[in-house]
């Protein structure tokens, strides 16, 4: 049992140099026109964009350097402090294990091994095919039904290695994810 | 709005409640348990059963049992129902009438629950935070109506000072003392902002208020604003809380339409209006200094202090930053009064405390207690011990910036001085209980590597000192250090508490320092000992 969180889940990688103008890159425009290109407005901006494009490529930071007049060693060196934002393309699904001390003690490491020894995957690394990111979390504040594990935006609680591995197959089964089931929730 | 408008918001709202009312919990733990689609089907069973008459089905705030989640609370009879599947919903109908039902009960007045104070969580549980009207109908907004027309903004500072209410993000300075630092001030343009960066790993009160009462806090904000006299608010959320953030973003909007946020509030001369930024994973941006940077959109990197926000914060601008759980005491103390909240509570810690119990604990959840309370009560009365009954052997509060307390004592009383006497601190409220199977010396290193992960780089104690202790203690894990290790170990700690520039690399040593001096037995049978491989954590 899962509910979906009101994130939005991460959209398939775009080459940005690619000369269409989708409404993707409309959406992100609107976002600094309502915050009237501030440079301050700069982290929502990334926000928005990795959660348009998947990831921030570096033609991506680029634009939104020129549009909020920001030099780009300022955008890039945003871009790198925060752990949220991440300048590789991302797996089609990810795996998330929360490693923060209720689920650490409640044996996430042992899980995340687990896992890392059923995708052949480094936690942090991405499937040579793209599909599957494995990653880890410092706390989703779902501590109270810890260890916690998000799949593809779905926090699962009280998580055991046997369902996870079975969840994970299930969700690898399927069709590679076409664009349109991402970004609905 | 006016007070006339406001009152008959709460009237029409209490009058539209039927008499019999299923609530379900949809905090984030049992959101993720399941607890939309249970909602859905208890309304579509009502429906279905033609109760819809008398009885209502509303999502509510966190109850605070997560580990039993999905919960459903029956009222008035108080039946409490625990681990609800959404195919049980016909069964949770059924006994309504007193049929039989095999859903797993829960008991309203185990400990768990009559041994709390809510305070701060008074609303969890018990109303819908996405509607506006339900925080009306329970009292809300009426106490900012007061303050606009009745009191002085020097009145509202005199009493939260005279409330003794400290700090709840962790280091416990006196709010009322803030406040008055920042409304003397000198500045046109003045901030408030809200610490709702929570990045304590095993900590989540702030989530759990967010996400179950965020007008409280909203109101709670106002007041400040108009104590110190800021017109421009901003709440720092961490991006790993969507729920809580989708909550605020409507809770704000609500208020602004209700002209309870925005220009001339209560048609007074008072504005404020409050936006929401998303934090993007970094724990380092919870320090005041690099939340700001943060907000400005910039690195979340610490600067010395003084000075300090109060003087020089956003923008050069006068500004007050306090924790989410201190902005929801206030409406509360305005209401019930300076004199009543300093009578709850020690000498020097006042009012209630919001802690996340978890770990190797039966009742893992959220508990709102009065300070003074002590550790052995939480854990064994409330908490209920370990879950297979074996000694608990020690419980973490403070995260990464606090420390270990053995179970020899847990009769210490909670408050913010005995807890920093037994070596560890406050903190914002996370309490992870451990038992005989977790090793202390690992629990140390996994702080140390998180510190180190998080540790922004600014300044070279913190920045090497926490690589280089995380190194020694990775050593003594795999039992390949010698003594001269854990005397270099003990004086980096040392260091790094002394020469670091902010709380982080400062409080990074306490997790080591206290391990140490609780269960130095445990470092020193790691020490050159090569086949010691320490125990796994197993649950
Ligand atoms: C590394 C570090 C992380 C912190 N994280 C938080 C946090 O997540 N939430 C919080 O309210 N305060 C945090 N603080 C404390 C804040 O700097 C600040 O003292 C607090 O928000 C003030 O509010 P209060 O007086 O209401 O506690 C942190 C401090 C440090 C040094
Ligand atoms: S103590 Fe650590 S986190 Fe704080 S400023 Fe120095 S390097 Fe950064
Ligand atoms: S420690 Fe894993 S959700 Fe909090």
């Amino acid at each position: 049992m899962a509910g979906a969180l009101p994130r939005a889940a991460p959209a398939q990688e775009q080459d940005l140099a690619a000369p269409t103008v989708d409404n993707r890159q409309k959406i992100l425009q609107a976002t600094m026109r309502r915050h009237q290109y501030r440079p301050d407005a700069l982290i929502e901006v990334l926000h928005k964009a990795q959660e348009l494009y998947g990831y921030l490529s570096p033609t991506l930071l680029a634009t939104v350097a020129h549009d909020l007049h920001l030099p780009p060693s300022r955008v890039y060196g945003v871009a790198t402090f925060y752990h949220f934002f991440s300048l590789a393309p991302q797996g089609a699904h990810t795996c998330t294990v929360c490693l923060g001390t209720a689920c650490y003690v409640k044996g996430a490491a042992a899980l995340l091994a687990a896992l890392e020894a059923e995708t052949g995957l480094k936690a942090g690394s991405t499937s040579a095919d793209g599909q599957l990111s494995l990653l880890t979390a410092r706390c989703l504040g779902a501590c109270g039904i810890a260890p916690a594990v998000v799949l593809d935006g779905l926090v699962i609680g009280h998580a055991d290695a046997a369902t996870l591995r079975a969840r994970l197959h299930a969700l690898l089964a399927q069709p590679p994810l076409a664009e349109e089931h991402h970004g609905s929730r | 709005m006016d007070l006339a408008e406001l009152n008959a918001i709460a009237a029409h709202e209490r009058a539209s409640r039927k008499p019999i009312r299923i609530a379900c919990c949809t905090s984030l733990g049992c959101y993720a348990s399941g607890a939309v689609e249970l909602q859905q089907q208890l309304t579509a069973g009502v429906a279905a059963t033609g109760r819809a008459e008398n009885v209502e089905v509303v999502g509510v705030g966190c109850m605070g049992f997560c580990g039993h989640g999905p919960l459903v609370r029956i009222e008035p009879e108080d039946l409490l129902f625990e681990h609800v599947r959404p195919e049980q919903a016909p069964a949770i109908i059924a006994a309504l009438d007193g049929g039989p039902c095999d859903v797993e009960r829960g008991d309203p007045r185990h400990p768990f629950f009559a041994r709390q104070l809510p305070i701060v969580r008074r609303n969890g549980g018990v109303i819908d935070p996405e509607r506006i009207e339900a925080y009306i109908a329970a009292g809300g907004y009426a106490t900012l109506y007061r303050v606009l027309h009745d009191v002085s903004p020097a009145e509202v500072i005199d009493q939260i000072t005279r409330s003794g209410l400290r700090g709840r993000g962790g280091a416990g300075y006196p709010t009322g003392l803030k406040w008055a630092t920042v409304a003397k001030s000198p500045g046109e343009r003045k901030f408030v902002v809200c610490n709702g960066d929570e990045g304590d790993p095993g900590a989540f009160m702030d989530r759990s208020i967010l996400e179950s009462d965020p007008h409280l806090v909203l109101e709670g904000m106002a007041i400040a604003a108009y104590a110190v006299g800021a017109h421009e608010g901003y709440l720092y959320v961490r991006g790993e809380y969507p729920l809580a953030i989708q909550r605020l973003t409507r809770a704000i909007s609500q208020a602004r339409r209700h002209g309870l946020s925005g220009s001339q509030i209560f048609e007074t001369a008072f504005d404020f209006k409050v936006e929401v930024r998303v934090g993007a994973g970094a724990f380092v941006c919870g320090e005041e200094t690099a939340l700001i940077a943060s907000i400005e959109g910039r690195r979340g990197q610490p600067r010395p202090r003084p000075p300090y926000p109060a003087e020089r914060g956003l923008w050069g601008c006068p500004t007050l930053i306090n924790n989410v759980e201190t902005f929801a005491n206030i409406v509360p103390i305005i209401e019930r009064g300076a004199d009543w909240y300093a009578s709850i509570g020690t000498a020097r810690s006042k009012g209630t405390k919001v802690f996340a119990l978890t770990g190797k604990i039966r009742n893992t959840g959220l508990i709102e207690v009065p300070m003074g309370i002590t550790l052995r009560e939480i854990i064994e009365d409330l908490g209920g011990g370990t879950p297979d009954g074996t000694p608990v052997k020690a419980v973490q509060t403070g995260g990464p910036s606090g420390g270990c307390i053995p179970a020899s004592l847990f009769d210490t009383p909670v408050d913010y001085e005995s807890l920093a006497a037994a070596g560890s601190i406050m903190g914002s409220g996370g309490m992870v209980v451990m038992d005989a199977g977790t090793n202390m010396v690992e629990i140390a290193r996994f702080y140390m590597a998180f510190c180190m992960d998080e540790s922004c780089g600014k300044c070279v104690p913190c920045r090497v000192g926490t690589v280089q202790m995380h190194h020694l203690l990775d050593k003594l894990v795999n039992g390949q250090a010698t003594s001269e290790d854990l005397v270099q170990l003990e004086a980096l700690c040392q260091i790094v508490r002394e020469m670091s520039l902010c709380g982080l690399g400062q409080s990074a040593p306490n997790p080591v320092l206290s391990t140490l001096r609780y269960f130095r037995d445990e470092y020193a049978a790691l020490l050159n000992a090569p086949s010691a491989a320490a125990p796994q954590p197993t649950d």
